[in-house]
This record gives structure tokens, C-alpha cells and sequence, in this order.
């Protein structure tokens, strides 16, 4: 009899799987988390990735309308995004702030190299306390923030040409007006 | 009109599979002949009409008729013949197409070779195959119409992306899938054996053979995936632990571990009702893996367009099918019977903990992919999950599992003694443990930390070699004759795992030096300027452009030499692909046996002296990875060609006729 209950289990746990993949579908995950919409970006300072010995802080860019890009070096699809940036940084629209997530400086310092850098600033989170902060949870991840330092809108995943030209650009122009 | 052929064919061949998933089902469990011997007629001709509307759908690939909305999506009159016949199966919708047409060939494939089977068995398990093939294909028909037609016609296609234009990416699909469906036969099997009450060492040695297939698809599939992430994503990682990946290794870890448990039931007569279970689970995964690439609940580099209709769909399908078949285990496993006994120390306890620390392994993996899911979906925030999670659990799960394999390799059936082991392994552990801590100190390693990883990774190896070279002397040590004698008795089976074991080593070796030696410079070159790493040095040329079919690329030239020896000249690109932004980095490498020279161009530097960054590496031994999975895939299929089967078949086909007997008695 013990037997024949324990031959239950793997249903019992796909079951649980499948409620969780029930829930999950309903859930975009590049849908923006309500929680820290609305609400003043978290502060940080971090040494720069590429001047270790000068802070950045959420306060160097208060006044203006700013991105935060989470990305780091072993993130396949930072890579995908990357070059979308690079491009968008030359137009001089924004602020871009990278956000170097639980990286190696090495590491980060030579992809920055090789693909291009199109950050104004790039923070080093080494063990992504800062991160927590943010409720990231995955690079790449990235925040816009209002010149009152308030975070607007996130974008979860790679931002792709189509997400920049139709969601981002027209929200930073937006918020720029204000 | 070619595409409404298409749409037409896949109609009927939904038909002739609802066919296939019901009437013989029926009929085996009602002792209807008539209704059994459908089966195989509705399978050939399913999968006929799969093989047209495939046809189809590669044809208006080739013409580029962009009426047709996934064409138009996906091709483009620039775009190479060969990539064009790629992109068939490079789309969503062909991708499921093509899921769906590899259902259809196993599923033929077993009405041709299962004329020694009971006809009730072949019912049993085509129908099971039928009812699976019915679901997908109404989910393509339904939600994802590889067919559907746009108007006004578009002039010019969007293009395949360009990612995926490349030769890897042109077996990676069809490879991985053949794998992943490949695993319903054992689970039909598996189902079948549920169903009809019947689960002996018969179902298992008809179940083995399409489940060593099957594994050599996956195992070839992920190899070359790896491979095209290595060279193609321009800097050089082989494993990224992406959503998408693991989706491939979990049915592959689970598959591992089917195929050693299905052996052990065919031998021993035990672990029946284990073996049931991993053979429901490994088509599971492999359909949980189509469901997380395809649904978009996770987003990762291969995320593609989120659909939440398709999402739903999937989970439906997923719910009936996994649901369903661990539902018939859970009220009729208890029926399978006692098993044969075993002591603690013994092949069968090797293989059964194997077994186990392969399923924890995969459930690691699940966890950690899934993880991010299940904290958004219990509102307890959002956490990351990258290659430090999986790293840190995967590999020490790992080494016990390499550590058993070396003993399972060698102890014997049933009882086996610790003294016996001690006896036979003794050479093979001292050998492993003293080459493997001199390793490290002869290619003038002292950290302690390299040291512990490199001594760590050649010991498994070692390992894993010296004992399969240990349990392949016993087993000649008992034959007759000379030694050439002595080596054509072995059987094929032996010689499969032999071989698939040393692949086990090789890939190891593989990795342990790349992790250990590899060097890279990340450096900023102009031409006339030389780098070196790792012993090799590369001079930069130049740079020039160069047109392509459908980009236009920057391509350099890199002179590589060594002890100022010219070996040869490298010439990695960066290609602007007219239909899409994004650039893409074409690695150049020189491959050898010991080693790949890897060059990537990074971005121009428009200084005026046509300077760039570019970045090199030396990545000792890492072609050992691809050649240990090589050399698992050929030792799967040595097992395969294995004399074993072809006379079993040939002496079933002349027993008497079991089913009626059995029929008689229900």
C-alpha cells in the first residue's frame, strides 16, 4: 500500500510544475513588475568599471531623463542587445548608465572593448546587492528614469530596435517635455 | 497553389493520425485484429502526407513565394538556396512542422521494422505515437499555419536572421529534433507496456534500440548547437546554461540515464517500473523543452515571438499527454510485478544510483531554469540564475556520477564483493590518482586551486578510462584464442559502451584544458601589428571589404604563426546584413586536434589607420569536447548495429503466436 502511494508523486509534482506554467503564461516576462513603477529608483554608489577610483551614484544624474542598463559579460543576450545600444548612444538622445551586474572587471572591461561602449557611466555591482535593490532579475534588464529620479518604465530582455524606436524613444521624448 | 497541396496534406495527414491514435487502441484492448492492423497502414500513410506538405513547404522556400506569410517572414530572394531549404525549419512554424514530420518518419519507422512484434504491442504503441502526433498537429493547424498566405504580396522577404544563416544552424534543428521525438517511441513503448499489462525484458529489448537512437540524434543535435554557439556568437564560450540549452540537456541527462536502466531491465528483469517512469519522463522533458522555447515563458537568447494562445495550446497538450501517461503509471505500475534481486554492491546498484544522480542532475538543471519563474509566480520577487548557479551544483553532482560509472563499467551482475572491486580496480585508481595530481605540476601549475580543478578533471577522466580498459581485460580474459581472436568475440554492444565511455574521458579531458589553458587578448590592432597567445602569433594584414550574397562584409586577414613558422592565413569577418541592423561577428579559427586559434573581429576603431579591436584565442583541446560527444554517438551506434538484435528479431518472428495465448487468457 506505502508503495502504490509513492508512484503518485511524479504526477503530483508535474501537476505543480504545470499550475506554475499556468500562472507563468499569463505573466509576459518582459512585462514591466508594478512594484517599482512610479517609485524613486533606488540609490546606489559603486566604483566605474573603467575609473575604479571615482563613485557613480543614482544622484550624479538627477535632472535628467537616464537609462539604467543592466548588463554583464557573460550574458548571451546583453550581446543581443548590445549593438542596439551602441547605435542608440551615438544619437545623444539619453543617458545611458550600465549597470555592470555580477561580473569580473577583466571580463567586462574587454567586452566593452570588443563591442563597443555606449555607456556614459558603467557601475560595478560585483556581488548585485544593488541589483536586489532593483528586483533584477536577469541581464539584461533596463530601467528609465525621470528627471526626478523616478523610475517610469522597465524593460525586461534585450531592448530590440522595434522596442526602441516604439516604446523607449517616444517614453524618453515624453518625459524630456516634462 | 503548391501551399494549399501543403495545407491539404496536413489536413489529411491529421485524419489519418486521429485514425492512427484511436481505432487500434481500441482495438487492442477490445481484441478487434481488424482495428489493430490500422495501425500500421494509417501510420505510412500520415506520414506520406507529412512528407508532402514538407515538400511543399521547402519548395515555396526554394521559389520564394511570398505569399505565403512564413516565407515572407523568413526568406528572401538574396538569401542562398541552402539557407532558404534551412529556413523551412528556421521559423516557429517550421520548426513545429518539422517536429510534427519527424513524429511521422519514427513513427513509420516502427511500422516497418515491428513485423516480430505482437500486433496488439504495434497497435498499442503506433496508437500512443498517433494520439501525440494528433495533438501537435492540431496545434500547427490551429495556431501556427506554416501555409497561411498574405495579401497584398510582399516584393521582397524580411530574411532568415542571420543568426541562424550558417551551416551549424542547418543540422542543429533537424539533428536535435530527430532526438527529442525520437524519445516517443520509447515512451509509446513504455505506454503500450502500461497499457497492455506486459513489462519484461521482452518490452525492454524492443524499447532499446529506438531509445539508442534516438539518444545519438540528441546527443549530435546538442554537440552541434554547442558547437555553432562557440564559433558563431564570436567569443568562444561552448555552454552558456541558457533557458534554451538546457532545454536540450535535460532529455538528453534523463535519456542517459533511460538507456542504461532499459539495459539493466532487459539483462536483470528489474528496475521495471524505474525504467517505465524514466522513459515517460524523458519524452516529457523533451516536450517541456519544445513548450519553454516555444511559449515564451522564459526569455533568453533564442526567445521568439511570445504567443499566449500557442502557450496555452502547448500546456494543454502537455497537461493530456504527461498527465495522462503518469496517471496510467500511477495505477498500473503496481501491476508490472515483482522484480530479481540484488545485493548493495553490485552492477545493478552502480547503475540504479547513476541513474539517480543523473535524474537529481536534470532536476537541478530544471530547477535552475525554471527558477525565475517560479519566485514572479509566487510574487517573491525576481532573481537572477546564471552559469555561477549551475556550475556550482551541476559539477559536483557530476563527479560521484563519473566516480560510479568507472565501477558500474566493472562489477558484476547481482552480487559483486568490495575485495573483488578492490582487486580489479586497484590499478586503474592508483594509476588515475598519480597521473592526475602530476598532471598539474608537469604543465607548471602551482596554485593550489588550478591545481585541485585540474588534477579533479583529469582523475575523472582517467577514471573513466583506466576502468573501461580494466573491465574490457576481464571481458577478453575469459575468451578463447589469440588476441585478435579474443577482440572480434566481443560483441558490438560491448564494443558501443567501450567507446562511448572513452568519449565520456575525451570530453572531460576536453574541457578540463580549456578551462585550465585557455588564453585570450583583447587588444587593438593596426594593420602591420602582431599579437601573440598561447605560443601562436597572429599579424594583422589588413583589412578589406568584402561583398557577400545578401551583407556586405569587413573581412581581415590574420598571418598565424608559430616559432616564426607561417602556418596559415585566418580571415574573420564582420558582416552588415542588408535586411537586418544588428552586425555579426564571423570568427575565423584554425582547428586542430590539440587545439583551436580563434580570431573575431570587434569593432573598427575609425582612427584613421584602419585599426580595430580585435580580440584572439588559444583554446587548447577544446575540440575534444565535440570529439568525445562524436565518439558517444558512434559507440550508440555500435550498440545499435549489435548482432543481438537482428537475430532476436529473426527468432521472434518464428515463436508462436503469443498475443492470441494472452487474448485466450484475458
Amino acid at each position: 500500500m506505502n508503495k502504490r502511494w509513492l508512484l503518485l508523486i511524479p504526477l503530483v509534482v508535474f501537476f505543480v510544475l504545470l499550475g506554475f506554467f499556468l500562472v507563468g503564461l499569463d505573466r509576459d516576462p518582459r512585462e514591466l513588475p508594478s512594484t517599482l513603477i512610479g517609485k524613486p529608483a533606488p540609490a546606489f554608489t559603486l566604483p566605474d568599471l573603467n575609473a575604479p577610483e571615482k563613485m557613480v551614484s543614482a544622484q550624479d544624474f538627477h535632472g535628467q531623463v537616464w537609462l539604467l542598463n543592466v548588463w554583464a559579460s557573460w550574458c548571451v543576450s546583453c550581446r543581443a542587445e548590445h549593438a542596439v545600444l551602441v547605435e542608440f548612444a551615438k544619437t545623444n538622445e539619453v543617458t545611458i548608465v550600465g549597470l555592470n551586474y555580477k561580473d569580473k572587471p577583466t571580463d567586462a572591461k574587454t567586452w566593452l572593448r570588443q563591442y563597443g561602449n555606449p555607456y556614459a557611466a558603467s557601475p560595478m555591482d560585483s556581488d548585485g546587492r544593488v541589483g536586489i535593490d532593483y528586483g533584477v532579475y536577469g541581464a539584461p534588464e533596463t530601467f528609465l528614469i525621470d528627471k526626478n529620479g523616478v523610475i517610469q518604465y522597465k524593460q525586461i530582455g534585450p531592448i530590440s530596435e522595434e522596442a526602441l524606436s516604439e516604446t523607449l524613444i517616444p517614453k524618453i521624448r515624453e518625459l524630456k517635455q516634462r | 497553389m503548391i501551399p494549399e497541396i501543403g495545407q491539404f496534406a496536413l489536413i489529411l495527414a491529421t485524419l489519418l493520425m486521429i485514425v492512427q491514435g484511436t481505432l487500434p487502441l481500441v482495438g487492442a484492448s477490445k481484441g478487434i485484429s481488424a482495428w489493430m492492423a490500422l495501425s500500421r497502414r494509417t501510420a505510412q500513410g500520415a506520414f506520406f502526407f507529412m512528407a508532402l506538405a514538407m515538400g511543399c513547404l521547402i519548395y515555396s522556400f526554394i521559389v520564394n513565394d511570398f505569399s505565403v506569410l512564413n516565407v515572407a517572414t523568413n526568406s528572401n530572394t538574396k538569401l542562398p538556396l541552402a539557407y532558404r531549404i534551412a529556413a523551412s525549419w528556421g521559423s516557429h512554424e517550421g520548426s513545429i512542422m518539422i517536429w510534427v514530420f519527424m513524429l511521422g518518419l519514427w513513427s513509420c519507422a516502427v511500422s516497418i521494422f515491428s513485423k516480430h512484434l505482437p500486433e496488439e504491442m504495434v497497435a498499442r504503441v503506433l496508437g500512443v505515437m498517433g494520439l501525440v502526433g494528433t495533438g501537435l498537429l492540431l496545434f500547427l493547424l490551429l495556431t501556427s499555419n506554416p501555409f497561411d498566405r498574405i495579401f497584398p504580396v510582399p516584393i521582397e522577404g524580411r530574411d532568415l536572421n542571420p543568426l541562424l544563416q550558417d551551416p551549424g544552424m542547418v543540422l542543429h534543428p533537424p539533428m536535435l529534433y530527430m532526438g527529442y521525438v525520437g524519445f516517443s517511441v520509447a515512451f509509446a513503448f513504455a505506454v503500450a507496456a502500461l497499457l497492455g499489462g506486459r513489462l519484461d525484458a521482452t518490452w525492454a529489448r524492443w524499447s532499446r534500440p529506438w531509445t539508442t537512437l534516438a539518444w545519438c540524434f540528441l546527443t549530435l543535435g546538442i554537440l552541434i548547437g554547442s558547437w555553432w554557439a562557440y564559433y558563431e556568437l564570436g567569443w568562444g564560450g561552448w555552454w552558456f546554461w541558457d533557458p534554451v540549452e538546457n532545454a536540450s540537456l535535460m532529455p538528453w541527462l534523463v535519456g542517459t540515464a533511460l538507456m542504461h536502466s532499459l539495459a539493466v531491465t532487459e539483462k536483470r528483469g528489474t528496475f521495471k517500473v524505474w525504467t517505465v517512469l524514466l522513459a515517460i519522463c524523458t519524452f516529457s522533458l523533451s516536450l517541456l523543452g519544445t513548450f519553454i522555447v516555444r511559449s515564451g515563458v522564459l526569455t533568453s537568447v533564442h526567445a521568439f515571438a511570445t504567443d499566449p494562445r500557442r502557450g496555452m495550446f502547448i500546456l494543454a497538450l502537455l497537461a493530456l499527454v504527461i498527465g495522462g501517461s503518469l496517471v496510467l503509471f500511477a495505477f498500473r505500475a503496481p501491476r508490472v510485478g515483482a522484480s530479481g534481486k540484488f545485493k548493495l554492491v553490485s552492477r545493478e546498484s552502480a547503475l540504479l544510483a547513476n541513474n539517480l544522480l543523473l535524474t537529481v542532475a536534470c532536476g537541478t538543471v530544471l530547477l535552475g531554469t525554471l527558477y525565475p519563474l517560479f519566485l514572479d509566480a509566487l510574487k517573491l520577487g525576481k532573481i537572477s540564475v546564471g552559469p555561477p548557479y549551475f556550475e556550482a551544483v551541476f559539477v559536483p553532482l557530476m563527479v560521484p556520477t563519473i566516480f560510479l560509472m568507472g565501477v558500474g563499467a566493472v562489477a558484476r551482475w547481482k552480487e559483486a564483493t568490495l575485495p573483488d572491486l578492490w582487486t580489479r580496480l586497484r590499478w586503474a585508481l592508483v594509476v588515475t590518482v598519480i597521473v592526475s595530481v602530476a598532471i598539474p605540476f608537469i604543465l607548471g601549475r602551482t596554485a593550489p586551486t588550478s591545481v585541485a580543478l585540474l588534477a579533479l578533471g583529469f582523475g575523472m577522466a582517467l577514471w573513466v578510462a583506466t576502468s573501461a580498459v580494466v573491465g574490457f581485460l576481464d571481458r577478453i580474459k575469459h575468451v578463447g584464442g589469440s588476441f585478435s581472436e579474443k577482440l572480434a568475440r566481443q560483441p558490438r554492444s560491448f564494443w558501443g559502451m567501450f567507446v562511448a565511455h572513452l568519449g565520456i574521458a575525451v570530453f572531460i579531458v576536453g574541457v578540463t584544458v580549456v578551462k585550465g589553458f585557455e588564453a585570450e587578448r583583447d587588444v587593438k590592432m593596426t594593420p602591420g601589428d602582431t599579437v601573440s597567445v598561447g605560443g601562436y602569433s597572429f599579424r594583422f594584414v589588413g583589412i578589406e571589404d568584402h561583398p557577400g550574397p545578401n551583407y556586405q562584409a569587413s573581412r581581415g586577414t590574420f598571418e598565424l604563426s608559430k616559432d616564426d613558422k607561417v602556418m596559415r592565413n585566418l580571415y574573420p569577418e564582420k558582416r552588415k546584413y542588408f535586411s537586418f541592423g544588428m552586425p555579426m561577428t564571423e570568427a575565423a579559427i584554425d582547428s586542430g586536434v590539440f587545439g583551436d586559434r580563434y580570431v573575431s573581429l570587434g569593432e573598427p576603431l575609425n582612427d584613421g589607420k584602419q585599426s580595430w579591436s580585435v580580440r584572439v584565442y588559444h583554446k587548447p583541446f577544446v575540440t575534444w569536447i565535440w570529439g568525445g560527444c562524436i565518439l558517444m554517438t558512434l559507440g550508440g551506434l555500435l550498440a545499435l548495429s549489435d548482432r543481438r538484435y537482428r537475430v532476436n528479431a529473426r527468432r521472434e518472428a518464428g515463436a508462436v503466436s503469443w498475443t492470441s495465448v494472452k487474448l485466450e487468457k484475458a
